[in-house]
C-alpha cells in the first residue's frame, strides 16, 4: 500500500497494513469473532510480503509461538478477543518476565464467559493490571479512530523493542468495524534493516551461548528481578502517559473516556456544550500508565468526574485513584449492549451536570 | 598392574557446560542430556541450535547445555519452537519435554506441531511419572502402578490408559521420524544416541517433525534403587512401550 496518501481502511486492516508496516515479521493467531478481519488480513499480506503467518491450534500454541520468535529478536504480533486473550495470559506473564517485544491486539468482546460479540470494555482490569499472574504491567493503547489504530499499532513495535516488554492494543469490536481515512504517514520499514537485539538468541556463533528463562529460584535475585521490572515500569509511567483534552478550560464536569465510549462521549459533551454547559472530556489514550497526574491536578478544579464505559465500571477505579478524593467520581456503565448513542449520553452528562451544580448553589 | 587405578575423567562434549548437575543419582536425565549435547557437537551445530527447556525436572538444562536456550511454559515446547523455527529457518531447534509437560498439558501444542511437519526436534523423556512435583501419575503411568496421586495403582476405569505418544503422533501426516528408545543399559543408551543423530538429521535435511520418546529412570520416585529401576523398564515398561522405530518417512515406516 502507498504511503502519504489518504485511503479508506477498516479498524482491522489499518491494524494489519500498520503492522506490515512497522516491520512486524511474525503473526500467530487464531480465529474469534470479532478480529477475524485481521487474522484474515494478517494470512494474505504476510504472504505477499514473504513473512511468517501461522494460524495456530490455539491462543495458548499463539502466544507461545510469540514468545519463541520474540526471543530471536524478531517483531512478532498476535491477536485475539476477550475469550482467547485470557488463555493468552499465562505466555505474557511470562513474556514480561523474560522481557520479549511483543505486540498483543485486543479487539474486546462482551464478557464474562463467551459473553457476546458486541463492542465492550470490560477487559479493562485485565489489561492494565498485567492480566496474568505475577508483578508485571503491559503498555496498553486504547486508540479512539482508525487513524489512532494505525499510529499506535505502528508504535507498539517501537515501545515493545525500546522497553522490552509487550504492548497491548485494546480496541473493541466497533473500532476493528469502523472505516474511516487513514494516512500512513512513514515509510515502511524493512525488517533485515531493524536495529538487531543484542540479548536476542540466534545460534552462539561467534560469542558465548545465552539463555532467558523466568525461573529465578535465588529469592535475592527473583527480587531484584522484579525491582527491575518496577523501575522499568515507573520509567514508562514517567515517559509514556499519553491522553487528549477536549473543553477542559473553566468545566465544572469532566466526562472520563476511552476508545469506541471516548467517541460517542466527545460527541455528547458538544451538545452539553451547545447548552452552555461546563463540561469537559479527558481520553486516556494510554491506560497503563493511566494519566493519574493529570487527572490528579485537573480535580482541583473539576467538581466531578463523570466515567463513561461499555462494562460495568473498571477505569472508574483508576479515575478514583487519580482523583484522591479532591472531588466526586461517579459512573454511566453500558456492561454488553448495544453502544448508546451521544444523545443518551448527554441526557446522562445533564443530569449529573444539573445535579453537581445544584449541591454547588 | 599399577597399584594406582588412576580414574579417567570421561571427557565432556564442548556443547556442555562445567557445571555439576542437580539430577538424582541414577536418573535418566543426566544420560540424556549428556546424549543429546554429544549429537550437537558431533554435528557441529552447536553454534546454529537453540534448545527449549520444559517445565519439569530438566528446567534448569540452561545450566548444562552450552546453546543458546529460552524457557517454554509448562507444556509448550512445541509452540515456543514452532515461533522459533518459523521466523528462523536456518537454526536447528530442539526441546527437551518430560511426559507430563509433553504428553499432558502439552499435548495439542505437540499433535499439532507434529502435524504441520515443523522442522524441530523434541527430545521426550518418559519416565512414567512427575518428577519435579513430587511423582504424580503422569499420562504415561502404567496401569497399576502406585504414584503419589493413584495410591491404590492406575486403573483404566479411574485414570484411563497410558498414552503411547510415538504411535499416537505415527498417523499424522508432518511425523517424519519417530523412535522409542531407553538409556537403562549400555545397548540402549548407544542406540539411544543413534535415535537422537537421526532426529537431528531428520530436521537438518528438512524433512519436517522428529521425536525421540526414551524411556529413563526415575528411582527417586519410582522408589527403586538405580539398578532395580533399570530392570523395571525392561520387565515392565517395555511391555507397554515397544522400542523401536516408529516411524520413518526416509526409509518407509518400520
Ligand atoms: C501451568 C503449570 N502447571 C503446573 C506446573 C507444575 N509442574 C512443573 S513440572 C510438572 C510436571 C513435570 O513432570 P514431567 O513433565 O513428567 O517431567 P519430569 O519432572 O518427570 O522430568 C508440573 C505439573 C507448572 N509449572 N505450570
Ligand atoms: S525426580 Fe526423578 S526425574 Fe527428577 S531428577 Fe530425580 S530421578 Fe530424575
Amino acid at each position: 500500500m502507498k504511503s502519504e496518501t489518504k485511503q479508506l481502511l477498516r479498524g482491522t486492516e489499518a491494524i494489519g497494513e500498520s503492522a506490515v508496516r512497522a516491520g512486524c515479521q511474525c503473526y500467530f493467531g487464531y480465529p474469534i469473532t470479532p478480529q477475524n478481519e485481521l487474522t484474515e488480513y494478517m494470512a494474505r499480506r504476510m504472504l505477499e510480503e514473504n513473512r511468517v503467518f501461522l494460524q495456530s491450534e490455539s491462543e495458548l500454541a499463539a502466544i507461545n509461538m510469540v514468545l519463541g520468535a520474540s526471543a530471536t529478536g524478531k517483531r512478532v504480533m498476535t491477536s485475539s478477543s476477550s475469550p482467547g486473550i485470557s488463555l493468552k495470559q499465562e505466555g505474557i506473564s511470562f513474556i514480561a518476565a523474560m522481557e520479549l517485544p511483543s505486540v498483543i491486539v485486543n479487539v474486546m468482546r462482551g464478557g464474562p464467559g463467551l459473553g457476546n460479540i458486541a463492542p465492550s470494555q470490560s477487559d479493562y482490569y485485565q489489561a492494565t493490571r498485567g492480566g496474568g499472574h505475577g508483578d508485571y504491567r503491559t503498555l496498553v493503547y486504547a486508540p479512539a479512530s482508525v487513524q489512532e489504530l494505525a499510529d499506535l499499532t505502528y508504535e507498539a513495535f517501537d515501545k515493545a523493542d525500546a522497553y522490552r516488554i509487550p504492548v497491548m492494543i485494546l480496541a473493541d469490536g466497533m473500532m476493528g468495524q469502523m472505516m474511516e481515512p487513514v494516512t500512513f504517514k512513514t515509510k515502511p520499514k524493512d525488517p533485515k534493516k531493524l536495529p538487531s537485539k543484542k540479548w536476542a538468541l540466534g545460534g552462539s556463533k561467534g560469542r558465548s551461548s545465552r539463555f532467558i528463562r523466568s525461573l529465578i529460584l535465588n529469592p535475592d535475585l527473583e527480587e531484584e528481578h522484579n525491582w527491575r521490572l518496577y523501575r522499568k515500569h515507573q520509567r514508562i509511567e514517567e515517559r509514556e502517559v499519553r491522553f487528549e483534552e477536549y473543553n477542559m478550560t473553566g468545566a465544572n464536569i469532566a466526562v472520563v473516556a476511552y476508545g469506541t465510549a471516548a467517541r460517542i462521549a466527545k460527541a455528547a459533551v458538544k451538545r452539553c456544550v451547545d447548552k452552555n454547559m461546563h463540561v469537559g472530556l479527558i481520553r486516556p489514550i494510554t491506560l497503563w500508565p493511566f494519566p493519574m497526574k493529570h487527572i490528579y491536578e485537573a480535580a482541583g478544579t473539576v467538581k466531578h468526574f463523570l466515567t463513561f464505559e461499555m462494562s460495568a465500571g473498571q477505569m472508574i477505579d483508576d479515575v478514583k485513584l487519580a482523583v484522591e478524593g479532591r472531588a466526586g467520581v461517579s459512573l454511566y456503565g453500558r456492561p454488553g449492549r448495544v453502544v448508546p448513542t451521544p444523545a443518551e449520553l448527554s441526557r446522562v452528562i445533564t443530569r449529573t451536570y444539573n445535579k453537581i451544580m445544584k449541591d454547588y448553589e | 598392574m599399577s597399584k594406582v587405578m588412576k580414574k579417567r575423567k570421561p571427557a565432556r562434549p564442548s556443547t556442555m557446560k562445567d557445571a555439576v548437575t542437580h539430577y538424582c543419582p541414577g536418573c535418566g536425565h543426566s544420560v540424556i542430556h549428556r546424549l543429546v549435547a554429544e549429537v550437537i557437537e558431533e554435528l557441529g551445530i552447536q553454534d546454529k541450535t537453540i534448545g527449549v527447556p520444559p517445565a519439569g525436572c530438566a528446567v534448569l538444562a540452561y545450566n548444562y547445555f552450552d546453546v543458546d536456550m529460552v524457557e517454554a511454559p509448562h507444556g509448550r515446547g512445541a509452540a515456543v519452537c514452532t515461533g522459533i523455527k518459523r521466523g528462523n529457518p536456518e537454526l536447528v531447534v530442539f526441546s527437551y519435554q518430560g511426559d507430563g509437560d509433553l504428553a499432558a498439558i502439552g499435548t495439542a501444542e505437540v499433535i499439532h506441531a507434529a502435524n504441520r511437519g515443523e522442522n524441530i526436534t523434541i527430545i521426550f523423556v518418559n519416565n512414567a511419572v512427575y518428577g519435579m512435583t513430587g511423582g504424580q501419575m503422569a499420562p504415561t503411568t502404567l496401569l497399576g502402578m502406585k504414584t503419589t496421586t493413584s495410591p491404590i495403582g492406575r486403573e483404566a476405569h479411574r485414570e484411563g490408559n497410558p498414552v503411547n505418544v510415538c504411535e499416537l503422533l505415527a498417523v499424522l501426516g508432518g511425523s517424519a521420524y519417530l523412535e522409542r528408545t531407553a538409556v537403562n543399559s549400555v545397548k540402549g543408551t548407544i542406540r539411544t544416541k543413534k535415535a537422537i543423530r537421526k532426529a537431528f538429521r531428520t530436521q537438518l535435511e528438512g524433512r519436517g517433525f522428529s521425536l525421540v520418546e526414551i524411556l529413563s529412570p526415575c528411582p527417586t520416585n519410582w522408589k527403586m534403587s538405580p539398578q532395580k529401576s533399570w530392570e523395571w523398564i525392561d520387565e515392565v515398561m517395555m511391555k507397554q512401550f515397544p522400542l523401536g522405530v516408529i516411524k520413518d518417512t526416509g526409509k518407509g515406516e518400520a
